[in-house]
């Protein structure tokens, strides 16, 4: 902290970080109070976007809420839509045909390199780099025109379904899916080498924003926030969903808490997601995409439901009250942005405001899942 | 100071990994297409605004006026308009107006449609400034010509024919009835028991 923050007399003004401003990834404001160039107090304004998701969910029939999880965090739609699957599965008890779980992970965990991609992409444009953006966007184009083949849209998607898919994978995906694993792993190392071994990113990113374990703990920090703080913990692992337990993968985990551990978890998940990819093609099983037993009209039996799953942000989980209707009585989603950036008011105090925004952006945040 | 050396040269030496990618790309095709003149590929599965499917063997569209997808419509953008006509069987669709305005793009309407009379189309050039452009009438884009009009069974429209004037003869002899009821107390006192002899034969 500067020698004027702890004399008598500092003199403090107002700034505002956002709502509209190119670093902040969206609608986000932060009302920061600085002391010079420090940051005294740091003030994340929410609700700019705010939907009303929850309460849509008690108006909607179950059916007719499908389409609000693609629109909760965009980026990683795919895993949104997992989770309300899982959810209405385990409250009816449908069993799901082994080869739509194998589409829903390798869809999921493509949906994940795309947010991955954007996220590096976006955070590298943060700190002021704009070439890194463009490669991303080539990769992450290939993955979108995929996605496209499969669910016929390209960002909010709406593609799984009470007991399965919407409708089943063809050749020319799997071959493109290939293909692409086979394009996309170099170049993961070209990002290495062109950004991750830049001084001027080093610089920027090394012992910034240091989080430790307790302020992520106390918080309720996950994903890639938590395991670049050294805490081992994802969903896919802790709580098995779907047929993750039958893959091989590791989850990267850092210990060095600072803004480049979390950038690192990132891009070694985005080589691991290849490795789900690849041994949930080798390992996709002929058969129906979609349950034999669907009721048309859905009645949860009363009670109390719960499912999570791991988004690329972290873990997203749904809880439903079911009073035996055809709507839920109360709908509750727990999104991971909105703890992650929680933690930011008490972390970035004292901060230089360059590493304030280099720090903010370690954290991903994408504002419609916060605000819901 | 020898610190302040050892940034210069390790600076310098990841300017250099850096450039030589760049100047990679000076040598690659470029994968920009240029778009008013190049499209991209679209993909049978693109789920563009929901379009009525024309039956190939009638020409016409396979819609039955259930309403399902109208029932099931996250953001009520449907609204299915039907009549009964002379001579068909079911009932007619008149108009099938689309608000594309509020329209997610879910599927829920086309998975509801049991004749699967509806579909995706792959439209997507749909820039507009008015807000009424995005008001489909999606039987008329089926039609653009002009809604053909409807079949009709002529055995179907003779058994209707029939059953109209069977009903219309039975509705005559009610009131006839009835208004020979309301003229009965009007009557003489006298006649009064003649005419409830009729009524009971």
């Amino acid at each position: 902290m500067s020698s004027l923050a702890q004399s008598q007399l500092r003199e403090t003004f107002e700034l505002n970080i956002g709502p509209q401003h190119p670093a902040t990834h969206g609608v986000l404001r932060i009302k920061v109070v600085m002391d010079g160039e420090y940051i005294d107090r740091a003030e994340p304004i929410l609700g700019y976007i705010h939907r009303m998701h929850e309460k849509m969910g008690e108006n909607r029939t179950w059916n007719q809420f499908w389409p609000n999880m693609g629109r909760l965090d965009y980026l990683s739609a795919i895993a949104y839509n997992h989770c309300y699957a899982g959810l209405m599965e385990r409250a009816l008890g449908i069993v799901v045909p082994e080869r739509a779980e194998y589409i829903r992970v390798i869809t999921a965990e493509l949906n994940r390199i795309q947010s991955h991609l954007l996220g590096f992409g976006a955070y590298i444009m943060d700190l002021g780099g704009f070439t890194p953006l463009m490669y991303a966007m080539d990769e992450r184009e290939q993955i979108l025109d995929l996605l496209e083949s499969v669910t016929g849209s390209r960002l909010t998607y709406c593609y799984f379904r009470f007991g399965g898919v919407y409708n089943d994978i063809d050749d020319d995906f799997i071959t493109g899916t290939r293909a692409f694993l086979k394009r996309f792993r170099p170049q993961i190392d070209l990002y290495h080498k062109l950004v991750t071994g830049n001084v001027i990113l080093m610089d920027r990113l090394i012992g910034i924003g240091p989080l430790s374990p307790e302020i992520c703990r106390k918080y309720g920090a996950t994903g890639p926030v938590l395991r670049g703080s050294g805490i081992n913990f994802d969903i896919r692992k802790n709580e098995p969903y779907s047929v993750y337990p039958e893959l091989d993968f590791d989850i990267p985990v850092y210990h060095e808490c600072d803004s480049m551990a979390r950038y690192m978890v990132r891009m070694d998940e985005m080589g691991q997601s290849c490795r789900i990819i690849e041994q949930a093609l080798n390992k996709l099983p002929e058969g129906p995409v979609m349950a034999e037993k669907v009721p048309k009209a859905l009645k949860p039996p009363k009670g109390d439901y719960y499912y999570a799953v791991e988004a690329a942000r972290g873990m997203f989980s749904m809880r439903t009250v079911s009073d035996g209707t055809n709507n839920s009585y109360r709908m509750r989603l727990r999104s991971p942005t909105y703890s992650n950036v929680s933690l930011f008011e008490e972390a970035s105090r004292g901060m230089l405001l360059s590493d304030a925004l280099a720090f903010l952006g370690s954290l991903d945040p994408v504002i419609p899942e916060m605000d819901r | 100071m020898s610190g302040y050396f050892k940034d210069i040269v390790t600076g310098l030496k990841s300017l250099v990994v850096g450039m030589q990618i760049t100047n990679k790309e000076f040598f690659t095709k470029p994968i920009t297409l240029q778009y008013p003149h190049q499209s991209v590929k679209m993909y049978p599965r693109y789920r563009g605004h929901i379009e009525l499917v024309k039956d190939p063997e009638t020409g016409r569209n396979r819609c039955i006026c259930c309403g399902m997808c109208e029932k099931g419509c996250p953001s009520g953008c449907i609204t299915v308009k039907s009549e009964k006509k002379p001579g068909v069987k079911g009932k007619v669709l008149t108009a099938y107006i689309l608000n594309f305005t509020t329209c997610s793009l879910c599927g829920q309407c086309v998975e509801n449609c049991k004749p699967e009379a509806i579909n995706f189309s792959n439209e997507y050039n749909l820039a507009s400034t008015r807000r009424e452009d995005y008001i489909f009438d999606l039987l008329q884009k089926l039609h653009p010509e002009g809604v053909p009009e409807p079949e009709v069974d002529p055995e179907l429209l003779k058994k209707e024919q029939e059953k109209e004037e069977a009903a219309k003869k039975a509705a005559a002899e009610k009131k006839a009835a009835a208004a020979k009821k309301e003229a009965a107390p009007k009557a003489p006192a006298k006649e009064g028991g003649e005419s409830k002899a009729e009524e009971k034969s």
